[in-house]
């Protein structure tokens, strides 16, 4: 009996890891394309409060989760449109623009949601992804439960680990990014187009960042929420890092943090005598530790936020 | 003959100064033409301009006969014009043929092409003898692989023009007559070439035609024939005769002032880089230091200025143990250092040239008092030194990366010789200098070295070392092969470059 109680609970907190990372690989990956190709975006926290509000209203008002996914992609592009012109065309400060971003993100999302739906004391629902349950697969047992009964969102995530993964390695486009982020004056040369590719980037951060968003309103709760995202983008940030810019490494430091989060939820549950302000802690704590062990070896791209000017040398 | 290339009237203006005005050039198809000028003189820019990194204020390009407006590199290229830079434009973590490929579209659509590049561009390396490997990455390869790496980039590209901005400054001799081997191949393929050098030798033996500029106008275009000697190029070029043969006071040396005894040094990977050194300079010697780029030369200078630590051995100054001293110590004790690489760690490359040449001594003899900075007493310094080493910038507060390579130099130059030094250590000195430039700094090494200074020099121009050098030391893998006399012969120095010790060396 035991036993059967401790696999129970191990494998509710191994589902409950890959779900837990899914918020932050998500942003985690685009945050690559967009630092690889030189630009730091601490705007993903505000990023994904937007994409989150988004996509609870996309799917409340058209009663559908697709056109909620697709309205969180949307505003998280635009919203990123604006940390683009900051630190591409302004050739701003990459810091003091992504954390206007974040702080913008925070106050806009709240704001809005007000505006739409008012103060209630029940907050709006919507029905979110269910998990779908892969026939066969599903069934085996301890793997079955925890690799293979989760929603849509989990899968199509892991699948983007292995498209960004191709795309960064494989494509000319991945080779643009890398050279951008590492030589911007070299890939000038080479007639790449600098402003573009970097463009593209924080685009594909944004459209990340926005789904990142959506998945904790729409994937994971049924609702939006203040402030939701609880620093998760920052996180996000600290997980690229941590992956040196591989997408594969990203999923692993991801399964950490999200591993972190469900044991913290869990010990709660079980009600270990740890004040929970504590066990709320341990994320953000491991966040500090890895970066204090890993930020001197990491390699940073080059020209890490330094904007380009063809015309300065 | 047909021309390949007429520029007519180009005009750039930076921040109101002119660096070119109303410039013509015209290449012929099949020649190889050199763009000479002192530092500072427009030859980058107007380069640029035709590479389409620049946009000039006014004038016309025609390319085969073709007005054209080159508003990218990549319409550069896609007219056939190709450039390798001053400054390397090449991705280091990368490898060569994603190096190459950057910036072309793939014929696999979507993905890349890597294995037929590959292909192809080993069938062109091997063309024109380049001898690359594809799959090498960027910092693995020497500085004159990664040169032939930029130009066979440019031939994968179909360039029918090649710009090539001071190609040799980085070379070893060896390295520049193989370069130059390419060249002459690429001439007898019907293509053109573009050559911006400071090495009138070199000039006198490859080139068909010169074009000069001096301050941005063009002073003339002329064929180089047989005849052709170097004082017509300098004459034209600085508008008076430059001495080339200095006369080298023979050596009435002090006594000694830098000791260095069995130095060990590890590189940035952790490696030995300098194993058991050994020398002395004396008051009023000038030390020679040959050998091929990177077999412990930078991490020999870092070791003698503070910057890097020794694993053993003993440095001494006038019979002060400096090891482990930190470099504030090193320049307190009368050590100046002119780097080889002056963005790195000659200067600060976005502050203006009256800070950049007071970053030595900000503290001492009035330029600061009470933790306040004395900015009459800063700009009056700049404006003197900057006349007495004829820099040539907009005012004294000019950002330093704004200058032409040649007179950042000149800064550094300023800064360190104006300090009055003991020990000299110049590594590379006169690396991108024009012939003026070259010959001035020559000179000061000289007179430093007559007023009782000793001076390391180390450079890969191994005329300059047996013009300038009383003794001669050849470092070979972090080791020094022998020390000959003044009067040693180019072969003998080779030999030892090469790492082959001779036994009847005579070592003093
Ligand atoms: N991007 C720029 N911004 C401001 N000034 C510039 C810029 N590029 C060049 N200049 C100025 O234009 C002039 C010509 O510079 P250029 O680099 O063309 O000289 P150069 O002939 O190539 O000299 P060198 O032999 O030292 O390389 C210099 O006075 C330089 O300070
Ligand atoms: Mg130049």
């Amino acid at each position: 009996m035991q036993t059967d109680i401790l696999t129970v609970g191990l494998v509710s907190l191994l589902a409950g890891a890959i779900r837990m990372s899914i918020p932050i690989l998500l942003p985690a990956l685009g945050e690559i394309f967009t630092q690889r190709s030189g630009i730091l975006n601490l705007g993903l926290e505000g990023i994904m409060l937007m994409g989150a509000l988004a996509g609870f209203g996309g799917t409340f008002f058209t009663q559908n989760l697709w056109f909620g996914l697709l309205a969180a992609v949307i505003t998280g592009i635009t919203f990123s449109l604006i940390m683009g012109f900051l630190s591409i065309t302004v050739k701003a400060n990459q810091v003091i623009a992504g954390t206007a971003l974040t702080i913008l993100g925070t106050g806009l999302s709240t704001f809005l949601f007000r505006e739409m739906f008012g103060i209630q004391k029940l907050p709006p629902q919507i029905e979110s992804f269910a998990p779908l349950q892969i026939p066969f697969l599903s069934d085996i047992p301890f793997l079955g439960p925890v690799l293979f009964n989760h929603n849509i969102m989990v899968y199509l995530t892991l699948l983007l680990v292995v498209c960004s993964a191709f795309v960064l390695e494989k494509t000319p486009f991945g080779l643009q990014v890398r050279a951008v982020g590492e030589n911007p004056r070299a890939a000038d040369s080479k007639g790449i187009n600098v402003t573009l590719v970097r463009y593209l980037c924080v685009m594909i951060g944004g459209a990340f960042a926005g789904l990142g968003g959506a998945f904790l309103s729409i994937g994971f709760m049924n609702t939006f929420l203040d402030g939701m995202v609880a620093g998760r983008g920052f996180i996000a940030v600290a997980v690229v890092i941590f992956a040196r810019w591989n997408p594969y490494r990203a999923l692993g430091a991801a399964l950490l943090f999200g591993g972190a989060s469900a044991l913290q939820m869990r010990l709660q549950a079980i009600g270990v005598p740890i004040p929970h302000q504590f066990l709320l802690a341990l994320p953000y704590v491991l966040t500090i530790l890895v970066l204090l062990s890993v930020s001197k070896k990491a390699e940073f791209p080059a020209a890490y936020t330094l904007p380009y000017s063809r015309s300065e040398r | 003959m047909d021309l390949a290339v007429e520029m007519r009237e180009i005009t750039k203006v930076f921040k109101k100064v002119a660096a070119n005005d109303k410039v013509n050039f015209n290449l012929k198809k099949g020649s190889i033409h050199g763009l000479l000028g002192e530092n500072g003189a427009g030859k980058t820019t107007l380069m640029n301009c035709l590479y389409g990194l620049y946009q000039p204020e006014s004038g016309k390009i025609f390319i085969n006969g073709k007005n054209v407006r080159i508003d990218s590199p990549q319409k550069a290229m896609s007219l056939g014009v190709g450039m390798v830079h001053q400054h390397f434009m090449l991705v280091r973590p990368m490898t060569v043929v994603e190096n190459i490929m950057l910036g072309l579209s793939s014929k696999r659509g979507p993905f890349l092409d890597t294995d037929r590049v590959e292909r192809e561009l080993l069938a062109l390396s091997k063309r024109f003898n380049l001898n690359l490997e594809p799959k090498a990455k960027i910092w693995q390869l020497s500085v004159g692989e990664q040169q032939r790496v930029e130009i066979l980039s440019a031939l994968y590209r179909g360039a029918e023009i090649l710009i090539l901005d001071e190609p040799t400054a980085v070379l070893t001799p060896n390295e520049a007559q193989e370069l130059f081997g390419i060249l002459r191949m690429m001439r007898n393929d019907g293509k053109s070439v573009i050559l911006i050098s400071h090495k009138l030798e070199e000039i006198l033996a490859i080139v068909d035609e010169v074009t000069v500029l001096r301050d941005g106008r063009l002073v003339g275009q002329a064929q180089v024939t047989a005849e052709t000697t170097k004082r017509d190029l300098t004459s034209m070029m600085v508008g008076r005769d430059v001495l080339f043969n200095f006369k080298h006071e023979t050596l009435k040396t002090g006594a000694t002032k830098l000791m260095v005894n069995h130095l060990g040094a590890r590189n940035d990977k952790g490696l030995p880089a300098l194993k058991e050194v050994s020398f002395s300079i004396s008051a009023g010697e000038i030390l020679g230091f040959a050998g091929v780029d990177g077999n412990g030369q930078k991490e020999l200078c870092e070791v003698l200025t503070g910057l890097r630590p020794t694993t053993s051995g003993e440095i001494c100054l006038n019979g002060k143990e400096l090891n482990r001293s930190s470099p504030k110590t090193f320049i307190n004790e009368g050590i100046a250092h002119i780097p080889e690489d002056r963005h790195k760690t000659g200067l600060a490359m976005n502050m203006g040239i009256a800070r950049n040449l007071i970053l030595k001594n900000f503290s001492q003899s009035g330029f600061s008092s009470r933790g306040l900075l004395n900015f009459r007493a800063i700009k009056k310094n700049a404006e003197r030194l900057m006349e007495e080493y004829a820099i040539k910038a907009n005012g004294v507060h000019t950002k330093v990366k704004d200058l032409s390579g040649g007179n950042q130099q000149k800064v550094i130059l300023a800064r360190e010789l104006s300090s009055k030094p003991e020990i000299i250590i110049a590594n590379q000195p006169t690396r991108g200098l024009d012939i003026g430039a070259t010959e001035y700094v020559r000179q000061k090494l000289l007179e430093e070295s007559a007023k009782g200074a000793g001076v390391l020099l180390i450079s890969a121009d191994l005329e300059e070392i047996l013009q300038l050098s009383d003794r001669i030391a050849v470092l070979y893998d972090g080791q020094i092969m022998g020390i000959l006399g003044r009067n040693a012969s180019v072969e003998e120095i080779g030999l030892l470059m090469a790492g082959v010790r001779t036994e009847e060396v005579e070592v003093c």
